[in-house]
């Protein structure tokens, strides 16, 4: 034995995980017996009691007495939830009432019969989904169910008292459960108490009660239930044994490998295996292998074995579809991969000859494994099964119709052509007129034009005509063969057919599940991204469909897409606010809420659920198929990813915009507090100077020392003015008072503000004559104007001019400064504006970087733009342009001959 | 450097509630020939300007009791004497306001003395003017000389020829030269009060003169733009 002795990492992971789940989660039990009258409400009242006594906050939230006296007695003291009322079909059903008790919160829930469906119009289909809210929301939950409730068991409670059960549990929800108390009375003491009366007996089950408690049921369905309690116990033991990593011989963990083939078993053998799994407390697989002869099942079909796999993952298998040539080889291949110790499969229903030819997959298995092959029995099932099937399309009686013209026609050509062929040649002509019904209208009406044909073909050609006898009795072989052919001919063209509209519609989907892939990459906004899957989505799924997001308070929204898909009001978006807080699917279609009028599936992204995608289907898809079910999440699934990537890339957006502020935050302080104590420390130490002058300094000296005092102080000036103006123009506190202003008279008046600080430096200005008013703020642009020239200056050679000019072209201004300098480092044309930022050539010079950053503050006040470059020849250049809206007002010119300013 | 106004040395009420600036406008206008009184808020301003009957007030806008400008206001109910605001920069609106009020003009700060004392002196002529009832007929300035009374412009050595409005406007500016004037008072004066609003008319007019009268017209000596406030002529 190569087993290890010990737990393998997996195992213990597994185990940790569920440990934690556990203690987290709220506490499950069931009280569980063989059948009604055992006690098993009374034992859960009972419990509730000492519960109560502890100090546990218990509170009923639904018990059925059925007029029990001591059960009823029991429910005093303990406080109750009323029931909600439910209209239903002109009535009030009265149900347990789910929203009160969330919101009671209370500890301990007591919730009778886990297998109750509920009334139509409540918000889950089952009573066992409400118990998942309740267990999720964190509340302890006590409940009651009888053994033939239990899914995998369906069938074997069937089989010992002949009753179908309708109500069942998915096993899963068992295995969930914390506790399962066995509550047991033996047959004859509960049979004593049925003659007694203290015993009803629920309604659907009353018509059968005589079969149903018979000796030997009670005595099978208590040893069903005592096996049940008996396996689970085992496996508690087992997990004990492993927890506690007490040594053993470690049994080899058994794999089972379920493959289901045939729709018509394929339920009783998914419960089978899961029985079967149960007991051996293995680990199982249910696979279908599709083949290429497969291709010639019909499309209902497929769909059962997906509804079948889909059946199997609730139990609590592993599932999958494996694709190959032969089954056999599939399925081995698999076995082998993951170890497979036995293979279940169903009793193959094919005729006993053609497996004798073939040989039966079941003996290759046998022959050619190492697996344990078990085959079960196969039964007919006479209810199809506990699912619902997806449904096949109603028959088009519009295609049946349509025999009788295709029959006609056929006839009318072989009437034509019957001169100058052969009777045989004449039957093909029909079976021409099959193929066509079976293209146009499916199998049904391929099958009525055969027998139609071969009618027509008897009554109209074959001797004695215009009569249904017949004279030669060869033509009996011709009609068989005919029929035959026909049936053979017309059920393959309609596989064929079906298959083909299938592939087609899958190649569509499929087509525009991939534009919506690719186009959803391609965009970088959310709104964008919800607008594509909204676009896509209803187009691949032919319905309305709209997207819900959360806001800051976590209520869902739409975001994009049909808005009057909530056209119902509140009720459809409590629905999708219900998905997105629990994650879960919910409203038409699905077991929870379906009284809603769309679908609302989660966008699960990988940490949390982003939000909910809404789909109405329209007419008759509103009905799920399983294709559609994958399609859908599918595309909530690509949805959610897309979702997910714009808002992680808004979050690193954020988070750098934040550094990037915390960045000119410290720039800011740094930039403040240097700039602003170098200045003070020249004027301090040039004051104190000329205040301790004991010596008496020569003139000039003092005068030197006064100067500095007064640049400097400037120069803190204009630092000041500048983080005041920065100040404004963030704040947004900046208001831009646009007039219709002289570029000439701004220039003018920035240059003679500079006067002393240019002295004599050169400066070309051109600005034509003609250049009309422009529309801006001037004391606002006049700063543009005179950071501009001081940039300039300060980086410009001082011997060559620096040059102003200004134009403007249609509804565009443009003004520009330029020096000849050293120009701008590579990268800086966008860096020069941003705050603080001095270039390479800035160090060391004066200045807090923030006269370029203020230009563009306001110049992008007046919806202009500015822009840096290096010109040809050297030096740099800034450049202006500002928009032009509306005309400048015209001046009313004087008469100009009436001039008084002559001399006179 | 001697004050340009007649009789003893002018009095000035410095209402200001900065011990700094009272202190170097102390030592400075002292030091030039005034006489100082102070004042550290506005009431007491006001009392003061009726009191102490200075000859020209220099009032800091941002004061602690009263708002400068109902100061300016306040003196003026009374009295024509000259006052000079003192303001920061960027709050174009005050100083707006302040003239309009009544204050003669304005000096922003930071300001070096010299130019406090420029303002000062060109206040307080004009101040005499008003008194004696005389009326200005000539201005020159460097290249440029107005004969008021007989309507003649010379600029750089040549007479240049103004259109009526172009005279009238120079004219205005060249009375009131060295004061800055607003543009809704230049309109008034010029166009008339229906024009209070139309300041592109002064833009437009202000451009002619300049390019008649300026050497480099970008680059102005005598017409100088005050940004959001008006324009000034230049007088030294």
């Amino acid at each position: 034995m190569t087993e290890p002795a010990r737990p393998t990492p997996e195992e213990f992971l597994a185990r940790a995980r569920a440990e934690e789940e556990r203690l987290r989660r709220a506490k499950f039990k069931i009280f569980f017996g063989a059948c009604a009258g055992v006690g098993k409400t009374y034992a859960m009242l009972v419990e509730a009691h000492e519960r109560k006594r502890a100090g546990t906050d218990v509170v009923v939230g639904l018990v059925e007495t059925h007029g029990r006296r001591e059960t009823e007695l029991l429910l005093d003291g303990l406080e109750a939830i009323p029931r909600a009322d439910l209209p239903y079909r002109g009535t009030v059903v009265r149900e347990f009432d789910l929203d009160a008790a969330l919101a009671r919160r209370p500890a301990l829930l007591l919730l009778d019969e886990l297998a109750h469906t509920n009334a139509p119009g409540s918000r889950h289909r089952k009573r066992w989904q409400d118990i998942e809210e309740l267990l999720a929301a964190g509340i302890d939950v006590y409940t009651t169910l009888n053994v033939q409730h239990v899914e995998s068991l369906l069938d074997v409670v069937r089989d010992i008292t002949g009753i179908p059960i309708r109500e069942s549990v998915p096993d899963s929800v068992l295995d969930r459960a914390d506790e399962v108390e066995l509550v047991d009375l033996p047959p004859d003491d509960l049979l004593q108490r049925l003659h007694e009366g203290k015993v009803y007996v629920a309604g659907e089950i009353e018509s059968a009660r005589a079969n149903f408690f018979r000796k030997g049921n009670l005595i099978a369905l208590r040893e069903l239930a005592l096996r049940q309690t008996a396996q689970r116990v085992d496996a508690q033991m087992e997990t004990y044994r492993l927890t506690e990593g007490i040594r053993k011989p470690w049994s080899v963990r058994e794999r089972i490998l379920v493959c289901v083939g045939d729709p018509a078993t394929g339920v009783r053998l998914v419960r089978a295996a899961r029985r079967l799994a149960g007991a051996l407390r293995a680990d199982w697989i249910v696979v279908h292998v599709e083949t290429p002869g497969q291709l010639l099942e019909s499309r209902s079909d497929r769909d059962y074995i997906v509804g079948i796999l889909d059946f199997a993952f609730e139990l609590g298998a592993e599932t999958s579809v494996l694709t190959g040539l032969r089954v056999s080889d599939e399925l081995l291949a698999f076995a082998s991969a993951r170890n497979v110790s036995r293979i279940v499969l169903g009793e193959s229903r094919g005729p006993r000859w053609l497996e004798r030819v073939r040989g039966s997959l079941a003996q290759d298995l046998i022959r050619r494994g190492r697996a344990d092959v078990w085959v079960i029995r196969g039964e007919e099932e006479t209810e199809r099964s506990a699912r619902p099937p997806a449904p096949i399309p109603a028959p088009s009686w519009r295609g049946y119709g349509g025999a009788l013209p295709i029959v006609a026609l056929c006839t009318l050509a072989a009437a034509a052509l019957s001169r100058h062929f052969d009777l045989s040649n004449l039957a093909m002509l029909y079976l021409v007129g099959v193929v066509v019904a079976a293209t146009a209208f499916g199998r049904g009406p391929a099958i009525l034009t055969s027998f139609l044909g071969v009618v027509a073909f008897d009554f109209f050609f074959v001797p004695p005509r215009y009569t249904f006898s017949v004279s030669d009795s060869q033509y009996l072989v011709t009609f068989s063969v005919m029929l035959l052919v026909a049936i053979v001919i017309g059920t393959l063209t309609a596989r064929l057919r079906e298959q083909l509209r299938a592939a087609r519609q899958d190649q569509r989907r499929t087509a525009a599940l991939n534009r919506m892939s690719q186009e959803l990459v391609a965009r970088g906004s959310l709104r964008d991204i919800l607008g594509v899957a909204v676009d896509r989505i209803a187009e691949i799924l032919e319905a309305g469909v709209a997207i819900l997001l959360p806001d800051a308070g976590d209520r869902i929204a739409v975001h994009a897409g049909d808005g009057a898909l909530f056209g119902g009001g509140e009720h459809e978006r409590a629905v999708a606010q219900w998905t997105y807080q629990h994650g879960k699917e919910a409203g038409r279609g699905t077991g929870t809420l379906s009284g809603a009028r769309a679908l609302h599936v989660p966008l699960a992204g990988s940490t949390r659920v982003l939000g909910v995608l809404s789909v109405r289907l329209s007419g008759s898809a509103a009905h799920r198929d399983a294709d559609l079910t994958r399609t859908i999440q599918i595309l909530a699934g690509q949805t959610a990813l897309a979702v997910e990537r714009c808002v992680m890339a808004e979050s690193a957006e954020k988070a750098r915009s934040e550094a990037e502020a915390e960045r000119a935050r410290s720039a800011l302080l740094g930039s403040v507090s240097h700039d602003l104590r170098t200045p003070l420390a020249a004027i301090t130490g040039a004051a104190t100077s000329l205040l301790e002058d004991q010596q008496g300094l020569p003139e000039e000296s003092r005068r030197q020392l006064a100067e500095s005092i007064v640049e400097e102080a400037r120069r803190l000036n204009r630092l000041i003015a500048d983080l005041l103006e920065m100040t404004r123009l963030e704040s947004g506190a900046l208001s831009v008072r646009k007039e219709w202003s002289s570029i000439e008279e701004i220039v003018g008046a920035a240059l003679t503000g500079l006067e002393s600080t240019f002295g004599d430096r050169p400066v070309r200005v051109e600005i034509p004559d003609d250049l009309p008013l422009v529309p801006l703020d001037e004391v606002l642009f006049e700063q543009v104007v005179r950071n501009l020239l001081e940039n300039a200056n300060k980086y410009g050679d001082p011997s060559l001019p620096i040059e102003v000019a200004a134009s403007a072209t249609g509804n565009e201004f443009r003004f520009s400064v330029a020096d000849r300098g050293p120009g701008l480092a590579a990268g800086d044309e966008t860096r020069v504006f941003e705050k603080f930022y001095r270039g390479a050539a800035g160090t060391g010079r004066p200045g807090a970087g923030l006269g370029l950053s203020i230009c563009r503050g306001i110049v992008e006040a007046h919806q202009g733009r500015i822009t840096a470059s290096n010109r040809p020849g050297g030096g740099a250049e800034f450049v202006v342009w500002l928009p032009i809206e509306g005309r400048p007002p015209r001046v009313s010119s004087e008469p100009e001959g009436d001039e008084k300013g002559a001399g006179a | 450097m001697t004050s340009a106004s007649p009789g003893p040395e002018p009095l000035v009420l410095v209402v200001e509630d900065d011990p700094p600036i009272r202190k170097f406008l102390r030592a400075g206008l002292e030091s030039h020939g005034y006489r100082y009184v102070e004042a550290t808020t506005g009431g007491d301003g006001i009392a003061q300007a009726s009191m102490r009957s200075p000859d020209l007030v220099l009032l800091d806008l941002g004061l602690p009791d009263v708002d400068g400008i109902e100061v300016v206001r306040r003196i003026r109910e009374w009295s024509t004497l000259p006052i000079v605001v003192l303001s920061a920069r960027g709050r174009e609106r005050d100083k707006i306001e302040a003239l309009d009020a009544g204050a003669d003009d304005y000096v922003t700060k930071p300001f070096s003395m010299g130019e406090l004392l420029a303002r000062m002196r060109v206040a307080l002529r004009h101040r005499a003017r008003l008194r004696t009832g005389e009326e200005v007929t000539a201005f020159e300035s460097g290249d440029l000389s107005i004969d008021l009374a007989r309507r003649r412009v010379t600029a750089r050595g040549k007479e240049v020829r103004l259109t009526p409005i172009e005279f009238k406007l120079l004219a205005t500016l060249a009375r009131f030269a060295g004061r800055v004037l607003t543009h809704d008072v230049l309109l008034r004066e010029v166009w008339g009060p229906g024009y209070a609003t139309q300041r592109h008319y002064l833009r437009v007019y202000m451009a002619q003169l300049r390019h008649k009268i300026e050497a480099d017209p970008a680059r102005p000596k005598h017409l100088v733009t005050e940004p959001g406030v008006g324009y000034r002529l230049r007088d030294d």
